[in-house]
């Protein structure tokens, strides 16, 4: 069984995020940019069902300008076997990253495919979901969890919800989104990354896949959420029920 | 001038009265004081005068009811050090809000001869920043305003009581970063920082605070204010005077305001973190990084198998980068340049050749910041992990890169199974941090490592405390690194800038020579 992993490029998640003056967006100059973490994790569960045996091939894909070839990198340097990018240079929203990966599904027929269950630059939480739609495939998102069962061809995925965890029993194929505490991924060792230099990276564009790529979200603006004031110190109880009577008004 | 002939009389009296006391035993436990480090026994010194309540009204009216503490857990703080190894007994904390405070205070305790000690972070680590006795403990947290920042040419001036992890992210938003980096950087203070000569993780990339460090402003024993906070990179009027406040620990002036050059933040950061086989390997995968990454090299860390297994088993959310074994050495390396795909080619050109070659077993290079993160936590938990194994006999010593190991192995068999000897350090600057750690603290097992490191370190003409400083732990140990001419002059200087003696005494210099003539 083949797993195919998508995994995004985006700000790196440690970094100081700045919008831009024209509030179109977010800079993006000079900012270290890795891959999303959720995605990260996606693909070390991948790799973990590999050398369980009970898959043959991870393949890693990634959907965006040339750059995102450095992250396709490290997903290869961490244990993919092999890569596919398509080629775009604008933005993709989960739509249309759903219509070009369902395309990819039917070329590659994987019986998995793992996502990261949102990317952190969006928060948009939906390709995952889209894709499994598209597919008509199972899905189990914000999988904690994941147990496959290769003679019944299932997954059981404890899924994180609201009121606690779900789990849930699919049949594959399906299409499984990671979160947090699913894994802790594994570190790019030197001899990985020196296999990963003869790894093959298959280069796409959507045409060549018939997706066509139109949009209906456009973004209209982007600002930085309002700042935090600064505390106040009181000298009193009078003078805190004041302030919270008079400034706060939540008494 | 008088004042100082003065004085000197009372200093050559009192070292009889000094000596008198020490033959009388029944005076010694009640005087003395024993440090588990320290192998000789240190006396207050008479001469400094013991607070009063008129001491105390006149500091209120100075400093206002906030700026004096007296309450006892405040000042139990205040009078241990961060590893709890070294206990004053001061009863008087004072918080001046500025430079003129701080002016006023030392005008007076000099005039009423009341012995003090500057205090910022406290996250030192020979026993430099708390009192030994009753001195009345001045701590500037308060004065922490950054004054100016010049996005230009990077120079930042800012008091002495800046957090320096503070100032790190000060200057982030600005797009530069502070030439020095150092595992305290939560608590410790920029003025702290200067008058130890912090040294710290990026020395290899960024050099001493003696470059970095354009001006500053310095309160002498007598009250006088020092301006010499200057910004210029270029100044050749005179002697340039702050250098003797800079790692002078306190003893000469306190610093009360920094200028300091600060280098860009460069985009594109590069840290992995690799095993190697033994010492040997380490050397010359220096000497190659050094080659090879030059330009843009920032850091240059090792640590030991013990060290890892230390770190292993006492810090929270470390894990091991390199799974499953505990190889026998560990170095660090961290790249700092700007342009990322160039830099990131170019280490893993160098790091993949280490590997085919020999020098590098295993290694790993960091995908993002968080790993990046993960890696330097292990080198910069270290202090912190010796500190939960329990007991610690801490030395910091500069030696000769071919030797440094040797040194550890020697001490391996010296101490024996009593202790785990455990070794890490600035390899890249020839700083060796040895620490022996023991379930608990024992003079045999000190007796096996004093005087044995300081005189394998003067031997090989290494220095015993390269970026420590000697405070009170190394007090009397100077002569195992300077020459005893050089150490009459600094006497000299002391006792020119600080006739009585009241800024941090029993430290830095051995006081045998502060109270000769």
């Amino acid at each position: 069984m083949k797993i195919m992993v998508a995994i995004k490029r985006v700000i790196d998640y440690a970094v100081k995020i700045r919008v831009k003056p024209d509030k179109s967006g977010v800079e993006t100059n000079n900012v270290k940019m890795s891959m999303n973490p959720f995605c990260e994790i996606a693909l070390e569960e991948a790799l973990r069902i590999k050398e369980s045996g009970l898959a043959s091939e991870v393949i890693a894909v990634s959907m965006g300008p040339t750059q995102v070839v450095d992250t396709i990198r490290t997903g290869l340097a961490m244990g993919a076997d092999r890569a596919i990018h398509v080629d775009y240079p604008g933005t993709l929203y989960p739509l249309s990253v759903a219509k070009i990966l369902k395309a990819l599904v039917e070329i590659e027929k994987p019986g998995l495919i793992f996502l990261g269950k949102q990317a952190i630059d969006d928060d948009c939480n939906q390709t995952g979901q889209m894709i499994a739609g598209l597919l008509k495939w199972p899905q189990g998102t914000f999988a904690s969890k994941v147990v496959l069962d290769k003679e019944k061809q299932t997954a059981v995925v404890d899924r994180e919800v609201d009121g606690g965890l779900e789990t849930l029993c699919l049949d594959l194929p399906a299409v499984i989104t990671a979160d947090l505490r699913l894994n802790q991924p594994r570190y790019a060792t030197l001899p990985n990354i020196m296999k990963a230099k003869s790894k093959v990276i298959k280069k796409l564009t959507p045409e060549d896949l018939k997706v066509e790529i139109k949009s209906d979200i456009e973004v209209v603006k982007v600002t930085e959420p309002p700042k935090r004031k600064a505390g106040v110190l009181v000298s009193s109880v009078d003078e805190l029920i004041d302030k919270l009577k008079n400034e706060a008004r939540v008494v | 001038m008088e004042k100082w002939r003065a004085a000197d009389r009372l200093l050559k009296f009192s070292s009889r009265f000094a000596s008198a006391v020490n033959w009388n035993n029944s005076c010694k436990s009640k005087q003395g004081k024993y440090f588990y480090s320290v192998a000789t026994t240190v006396h207050r010194n008479p001469l400094f005068s013991i607070i009063s309540p008129d001491d105390i009204s006149y500091f209120k009216t100075l400093l206002g009811e906030r700026g004096v503490v007296q309450d006892a857990l405040a000042l139990d703080a205040a009078n241990t050090d961060w590893m709890g190894k070294y206990r004053g007994s001061s009863k008087l904390l004072l918080q001046p809000k500025n430079t003129e405070e701080v002016s006023q205070i030392l005008k007076y305790c000099n005039s009423r001869c009341l012995a003090v000690v500057p205090q910022g972070g406290n996250t030192g680590l020979v026993g430099g920043s708390v009192p030994v006795f009753d001195e009345v403990i001045i701590n500037v947290g308060l004065m922490r305003n950054i004054l100016s920042f010049d996005k230009v040419s990077g120079v930042l001036v800012c008091e002495a009581g800046c957090i320096l992890e503070n100032l790190i992210s000060f200057l982030d938003d600005e797009g530069f970063i502070m030439p020095l980096d150092l595992g305290a950087k939560g608590s410790c203070q920029i003025g702290g920082n200067v008058s130890t000569n912090a040294g710290g993780l990026r020395l290899l990339r960024y050099g001493s605070l003696h470059g970095s460090v354009l001006g500053l402003e310095a309160v002498l024993a007598n009250g006088t204010v020092l301006d010499m906070l200057g910004t210029l990179r270029k100044d050749n009027t005179g002697y340039d005077l702050k250098h003797l406040f800079i790692g002078s620990e306190g003893s000469l002036g306190i610093v009360t305001k920094v200028s300091i050059l600060t280098p860009p933040k460069l985009s594109s950061v590069n840290i992995a973190f690799l095993a190697c086989e033994d010492y040997t390997s380490c050397q010359k995968l220096l000497l190659e990084a050094k080659k090879k990454l030059g330009g843009i090299l920032s850091a240059f860390e090792f640590l030991d198998s013990d060290a890892m297994s230390l770190v292993l088993k006492h810090l929270d959310g470390v894990r091991n980068p390199l799974p499953p074994s505990i190889h026998n050495f560990y170095i660090l390396i961290e790249t700092t340049g700007s342009n990322e795909t160039f830099d990131k080619e170019n280490l893993e050109a160098f790091l993949l050749h280490s590997v085919e070659s020999g020098l590098v077993a295993n290694g790993v290079l960091a995908q993002d910041i968080n790993q990046a993160s993960s890696f330097w936590h292990i080198r910069e938990g270290l202090p912190e992990a010796l500190m939960k194994a329990g007991a610690v006999y801490k030395y910091d010593l500069s030696l000769p890169l071919e030797k440094m190991y040797d040194l550890v192995e020697e001490m391996r068999v010296q101490i024996g199974p009593a202790a785990k000897v455990v070794a890490y350090g600035h390899l890249g600057d020839g700083n060796l941090h040895l620490n022996i750690s023991a379930p608990a603290y024992d003079d045999n097992i000190l007796a096996k490592i004093e005087p044995f490191v300081y005189e394998w370190t003067s031997k090989n003409r290494g220095s015993i405390s390269a970026e420590h400083g000697l405070g009170l732990m190394k007090a009397a140990k100077i002569h195992y690194s300077k020459s005893p001419e050089t150490v009459q002059v600094m006497a000299s200087i002391k006792k020119l800038l600080d006739p009585n003696g009241i800024l941090n005494p029993y430290k830095v210099l051995p006081s045998s020579l502060l109270s000769q003539n």
